[in-house]
């Protein structure tokens, strides 16, 4: 069993998620830049489609995990933009009151769990929450995102070892965008591709375009089908592009600027707005209309970010410990 | 009602009444449910005592992440050594995510490990690392001295809704105590006196609170009344007690096992330096392991460690009766 085929209002929802992040971390670049947003801030700009992909096929009571690059999974997982830019100000508003920030986002309400600013640290977490589902019986999941530069860690490894003995319904989501932070994969690596990593273990998996939101969709939906009948865990390599740099800031010497055609081609959100058209999923008029919105949302969560008021000093404490 | 147990088996009968009691405790680690712990198994199932392999990132973190998810478990760890190598997991995720979240999370779990094995073990395996966890925010630390303190400290551990690095001291494994029937907790953050007296506060954890003992008992003889403080908990601390005794006594010797610069005893010593100085009497003087990786030779392991008679030598001083030596 996989996901229904791709119709026109699910085409208009993946249209809408990918612009909503877009326009969002546009912002949030802005205001880093602006000095609004206080600390470090990584930009998913460029990977839409996979949070898009992946997460519109969730349910509130699926566990995501992701890492510092974040925003995106988070937004398509249903956080507010409201409160994820309140939290990435430091706002009491935020989803975290402002004790996370960017690499530390929590939203429990719908099930996004936790991003870690530690590469890959919490790849082991979400094995957890794999093996609570397990346990509980239900047929919830736990889904990771995660960069290629997690996968040359240990903590990967141990977990993939774990999921596949247990055949715990845990989905692996890699973002391969070819560089680790700063350095290309092939600097850290011999093996090109993270799928090949995990063969030995006979973990089932795949690559796919990861510009392309409908091959996420199409490939998640039969994992995610597979690992909620009790079959799993699975592993999604997503081949992508990250358009801006490592951190909001980032110099970027180290890689080469996309060409104007190159861009055109790789954008994920430019990509399914002709695919969009052309299928007849939806009309240009209605796409520029998913864009207007979505920038009256971001221009709406920026005007509650801005009002929300810095959290007080005694939540410092009470945050320490967990009551008793 | 009481019964007398071995400290290894009084936390193992707090482990198992917990399990009986709350269906959400998981017990898993390296080598479970193969020889000595199969009973565990037969009471409770192979869903949640878990056998793992040599994985702690992997074993601690899945404990984070069914915390998170509403389980409670406890990870066998065997040597607290073996939890450096996952120390992003224990220092930086497992503590930290309720307050990263807002208080949106909580993260039951016991991290269960022994640790001070001075009996040929040698630098890896016999360290007292427990202060580098009790400066931690977010983490619990556990330290008990006797069978009934393990028992019942393990029963709070589990029950606690904050992860917590619960340390047995390997040197204590067969010592026999009375330990309470049923149901047992010993609250966190209360120190036990161990001994009542009026001319020095000895404050000593785990196998230490014995050599303090030990070494009270020789005071005695020479007419100094020793007040032998153990936390029990390094965090929470329960500085209050011990600046209480202070204030009585004006003496102070700390007595850890640690290397000096790693150990609880410097964090309370500059506890009862900033609150409690105009009660001092004389300098605090500290009884530790020297700053050095514990040698495996028998007589120089016994070298680095504490042991009464630097206890002994260090209340003297505090005392004023004789220079110490160590």
């Amino acid at each position: 069993m996989a996901s229904k085929p791709l119709d026109g209002e699910q085409a208009l929802r993946l249209l809408a998620t990918m612009w909503r992040i877009r326009l969002f971390e546009e912002e949030a670049g802005a205001l880093k830049r602006a000095d609004e947003v206080y600390g470090l801030v990584h930009l998913s700009v460029g990977q839409e489609a996979v949070a898009a992909g992946v997460c519109s096929q969730l349910r509130d009571d699926d566990a995501v995990y992701s890492g510092h690059r974040a925003h995106g999974h988070a937004i398509a997982k249903g956080a507010a933009l409201a409160r994820v830019l309140a939290e990435l100000m430091g706002r009491d508003g935020g989803l975290c009151r402002g004790l996370g920030g960017s690499m530390h986002l929590v939203d429990v309400e719908h099930g996004f769990m936790g991003a870690t600013g530690v590469v890959g640290g919490n790849i082991p977490v979400a094995l957890g929450s794999a093996l609570a589902a397990r346990l509980r019986g239900d047929d919830s999941v736990a889904v990771v995102f995660f960069g290629d530069g997690a996968v040359q860690a240990g903590h990967f490894n141990e977990t993939v070892n774990l999921a596949t003995l247990w055949r715990l319904p845990l989905l692996f989501v890699c973002e391969n965008n070819g560089f680790a932070e700063f350095t290309p994969r092939s600097a850290h690596t011999n093996v090109e591709r993270v799928s090949d990593v995990v063969a030995p273990y006979e973990l089932e998996r795949t690559t796919v375009d990861g510009n392309d939101v409908g091959a996420v969709r199409d490939a998640f939906g039969r994992f995610l089908a597979a690992a909620r009948a009790g079959e799993g865990p699975f592993l999604l390599e997503c081949l992508t592009h990250r358009l801006r740099g490592h951190y909001e800031g980032d110099p970027g010497a180290y890689r080469e600027a996309l060409s104007a055609a190159d861009r055109q081609e790789q954008d994920p959100i430019l990509r399914f707005q002709r695919h969009g058209v052309a299928a007849g999923f939806f009309t240009a008029d209605e796409a520029a209309a998913i864009e207007v919105e979505a920038a009256q949302e971001v221009a709406e969560a920026v005007r509650f970010a801005r009002e929300s008021p810095f959290p007080p000093a005694s939540l410092v404490l009470e945050m320490v410990y967990a009551d008793a | 009602m009481a019964h007398e147990l071995p400290y290894i088996a009084a936390i193992d009968e707090a482990i198992r009444l917990e399990m009986e009691r709350d269906d959400t405790v998981l017990y898993f680690g390296q080598n479970m449910a193969t020889t000595e712990n199969e009973p565990y198994v037969d009471a409770f199932g192979k869903d949640r005592v878990r056998v793992t392999p040599i994985s702690e990132t992997a074993e601690i973190g899945m404990a984070i992440g069914a915390a998170l998810s509403g389980f409670r478990p406890v990870v066998e760890l065997y040597m607290a050594e073996f939890m450096l190598v996952a120390m992003d997991q224990v220092l930086n995720e497992a503590p930290r995510f309720r307050s990263m979240s807002g208080g949106q999370v909580k993260v039951p779990l016991v991290l269960k490990a022994g640790y001070g094995f001075a009996a040929g073990w040698a630098g890896q395996h016999t360290g007292t690392i427990s202060a580098l966890f009790m400066g931690v925010p977010g983490l619990k630390v556990v330290v008990p001295s006797t069978a009934a303190d393990a028992k019942g400290l393990m029963a709070t551990a589990i029950r606690d809704d904050n992860p917590v690095v619960y340390l047995h001291h390997y040197l204590l494994t067969l010592e026999h105590g009375e330990v309470p029937d049923g149901e047992y907790l010993v609250p966190f953050g209360e120190a036990a006196i161990r001994r009542e007296g009026g001319d020095v506060t000895i404050v000593a954890t785990g196998w230490t609170v014995d050599r303090a003992l030990g070494a009270a008992e020789r005071l005695a003889e020479e007419g100094i009344q020793a007040e032998v403080i153990d936390p029990r908990t390094l965090a929470p601390l329960d500085t209050h007690t011990i600046l209480e005794s202070v204030a009585k006594t004006g003496r102070l010797v700390l007595v850890d096992q640690a290397t000096r610069h790693a150990s609880a005893s410097t964090v309370i010593a500059g506890e009862v330096a900033e609150h409690g100085f105009s009660s001092l009497k004389a300098p605090i003087v500290q009884v530790t392991s020297l700053d050095a990786t514990v040698p495996y030779s028998e007589p120089l392991e016994a070298f680095v460690l504490p042991n009464e008679d630097k206890i002994v030598a260090a209340a003297q001083q505090v005392l004023g009766a004789a220079p110490v030596s160590a």
